[in-house]
């Protein structure tokens, strides 16, 4: 579904990543972990499509085809959808209005017809639920005055109303608490397909628990470090990052 | 003001001007108020003394009044051209506005033979001849009363020649149920220099809604100089929203004046949508104290449009409250000026002042020049302000894009979100969602006309 190829991009003329090689199929889980700095948030960014990231080298495959001059928008009518670290608050923009053009677009795209007020409520409600998102935030302004814990719930929520079919979530498990963390995670398991992937971004090995990855990587300092199964999550939450070394012997903390 | 302001800084043009009203004439020389002669005597003077502000007049520093008045205009002194049907030119239909429809055409209350309307409770409303007529104590206690303490020489002028334009008269404790409308429509087939002036009285304990329309369907270019004063008596509350939409040819200047007494609550919208040149001076004085001023604005500009938003909030007594909120949207080359300023004077303790002025430039050529101005004597005073200049949330923009919602749309739904802080500020909900529509419309780039109304703006 996804490969990407000898990435190398930078912000601001400054290198950040320095190579990634990485091919995520249908039905995968991978867990992309990382101390803070290390590239992670750049590397979705760049799947996703800012234009604040320059790639310099390499390319971005998905379903064969060479994404990286696609606008945001097309990356996320295809399928593409990123849970943000940050989520932005946007005041004036209804939740409702937001998420009924989101759709609709899609739909669009798809050739199908916009939504039907009582349809488009139903899947509201069922959504909600699935995530355990507080049923008021949604007639708020998107984020706005959300606690940390709720914009990331509300990602999730709107992950459940798109249904991507790669959701990249980046540090999704960060101002969560253990309870948030584990609805927001059986929300995730749930929406989880034999056609879809997930790729979880964390530098906690908890979230792991409940969202259990096929693949692990570490991500330092711009290149992928180790790729492994998922007992590696245990590994870097007992040892920590220093005893990865890279071919080169770089590495280490 | 400062002694700046004092000099005649373009007494040939200030002349020219004063000779040019005076040759056109005026209908009415006889029958007139003592308080109208002495108005328009004052405003004669304060015209001479203070003039047409020139280039360099710091009031009015970014919009060049000096160059619209050396076109030379001719001032419209007499109703002409009023016999057609209104309802072939224009019709308004803001649902339930409608039963109190009032028109000023040119500078001249549209009825122009009929009395002020009388309504249940007291409440009357119509031209402001016909009040001189028939409320000539009311008439006179007010007029000018507030714009004659004006250094502006737009203002004088319009004191010295104006002598219609619309009334309204709210008695103590009653509450208009029903939005009054009055609609100001310049239509000639001529070049004209319009001036009329509009008094509100509020009694105490009393309570009205009051939209003003600022319409010009002639294709000629014009220029509007008006003049309205507000009196809000204790406790009287009063939303006021004007909508201006007039064509590229038009030049709106306006001068508003509102003294509010003890707890009065004022919410006042102001919304640009279209125009060619327009000033708007707003100039508020909190009298009494407990009283509470919501100043709200909002500007959309594009091609070579310009606005000027120029507001005075004065409190002149403890324990006020006031908040500006002035918001716009300039594209294109457009030009936008926010001025604001704040006194709080000596005794005023425990005021609370705000303003923000948020700008939004769609290009690198639209300009706005923000200027807040903070003039505090008391000691026990909240008061802030900000003003920003910037483009739409880069951030906010990708969020949208990021969710498959169209790089055009996820625009759109900014400047809706951006301005539609200020318009859900109005509290008469039809014209609230009519409003909204309209400034959808004009953020997409349609032209917006008001529904029905027939003719084009261009
Ligand atoms: N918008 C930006 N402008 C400049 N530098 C940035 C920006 N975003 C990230 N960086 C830099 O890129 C590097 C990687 O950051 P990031 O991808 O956020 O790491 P992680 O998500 O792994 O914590 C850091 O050195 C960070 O300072
Ligand atoms: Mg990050």
């Amino acid at each position: 579904m996804l490969k990407i190829e000898n990435l190398h991009a930078s912000i601001e003329g400054k290198e950040i990543l320095k190579g990634i090689n990485l091919e995520i199929n249908e039905g995968e889980v991978h867990a992309i972990m990382g101390p803070n700095g290390s590239g992670k948030s750049t590397l979705a960014s760049v799947i996703v499509g800012r234009d604040y990231v320059q790639i310099t080298d390499g390319r971005i495959l998905y379903d064969g085809e060479d994404i990286t001059k696609w606008s945001p928008e097309e990356r996320a009518l295809k399928g593409v959808f990123l849970g943000f670290q940050y989520p932005v608050e946007i005041p004036g923009v209804s939740m409702v209005n937001f998420l009924r053009a989101a759709i609709n677009e899609q739909r669009k795209y798809r050739g199908e017809e916009p939504i039907s007020p009582s349809e488009f409520l139903r899947i509201m409600r069922e959504k909600k639920n699935l995530v355990g998102i507080d049923s008021a935030l949604t007639n708020r302004s998107v984020n706005e005055g959300f606690s940390g814990g709720e914009k990331k719930k509300n990602e999730i929520f709107q992950m459940a109303m798109l249904e991507p079919r790669l959701a990249i979530l980046d540090e999704t498990d960060s101002g969560l608490d253990i309870d948030a963390l584990r609805t927001v995670a059986q929300g995730v398991n749930a929406l989880k397909r034999p056609d879809n992937a997930t790729i979880v971004i964390t530098h906690y090995q908890r979230l792991l628990n409940y969202i259990v990855p096929d693949f692990v990587h570490v991500l330092y300092k711009g290149k992928i470090l180790k790729s492994s199964g998922k007992e590696l999550a245990l590994e870097l939450e007992e040892k920590g990052y220093d005893w990865l070394q890279d071919d080169n012997g770089n590495g280490g903390i | 003001m400062g002694k700046e302001v004092l000099r005649n800084k373009t007494p040939e043009l200030t002349r020219m001007v004063l000779d040019r009203f005076e040759k056109t004439g005026t209908s009415v020389k006889t029958g007139l108020l003592p308080a109208v002669k002495i108005m328009q005597q004052k405003g004669r003077e304060a015209f001479l003394t203070y003039g047409i502000p020139g280039y360099k007049n710091e009031k009015y520093r970014f919009t060049p009044v000096q160059k619209y008045f050396e076109k030379n205009i001719p001032p419209l002194m007499v109703p002409r051209n009023r016999n057609f049907k209104l309802d072939d030119i224009f019709r308004c239909d803001i649902p339930t506005l409608n039963t109190f429809m009032h028109v000023v055409l040119n500078g001249f209350y549209f009825e122009e033979t009929s009395s002020l309307g009388k309504m249940e409770d007291g409440i009357r409303i119509g031209g402001l001849r016909q009040a001189m007529k028939e409320m000539p104590g009311l008439v006179s206690k007010y007029l000018n009363l507030a714009a004659g303490e004006s250094t502006d020489g737009l203002v004088a002028l319009n004191a010295a020649f104006a002598t219609d334009g619309f009334f309204i008269y709210v008695p103590d404790n009653v509450v208009m149920e029903k939005p009054v409308q009055v609609v100001n429509i310049v239509n000639d087939n001529q070049s004209d220099l319009v001036q009329y002036r509009n008094l509100i009285v509020l009694g105490k304990n009393s309570e009205a809604r009051i939209v003003v329309c600022d319409h010009t369907l002639s294709e000629y270019e014009s220029l509007s100089n008006s003049v309205t004063e507000v009196f809000m008596d204790r406790e009287a509350r009063l939303d006021m929203t004007r909508l201006q939409n007039e064509n590229n040819n038009a030049t709106n200047i306006t001068h508003t004046f509102i003294r509010q007494e003890a707890r009065t609550l004022l919410n006042n919208n102001h919304i640009s949508l279209h125009g060619g040149h327009i000033r708007n001076n707003l100039d508020i004085v909190l009298v009494g104290s407990h009283a509470k001023s919501h100043a709200n604005g909002l500007f959309l500009m594009d091609h070579d449009q310009h606005v000027d938003n120029h507001v005075f909030v004065s409190h002149a007594a403890p324990e006020c409250f006031s908040n500006q909120l002035y918001k716009g949207v300039l594209n294109n080359n457009a030009t936008g000026v926010f001025s604001g300023k704040i006194l709080v004077e000596k005794g005023a303790q425990k005021t609370e002042a705000y303003q923000v002025n948020k700008n939004i430039l769609l290009t690198d050529t639209a300009k706005m020049n923000s200027k807040p101005q903070l003039e505090i004597y008391a000691d026990d005073v909240k008061c802030t302000h900000g003003a920003t200049v910037g483009q739409l949330d880069e951030e906010a923009m990708f969020y949208l894009r990021s969710r498959g919602i169209r790089e055009n749309d996820a625009r759109l739904m900014l400047m809706y979100a951006f301005a539609h802080d200020v318009v859900r500020k109005i509290r008469i909900e039809v014209l609230q969602d009519r409003i909204t529509e309209l400034v959808e419309k004009r953020l997409k780039g349609d032209i917006p006309k008001c529904h029905t109304c027939l003719v084009n703006y261009s």
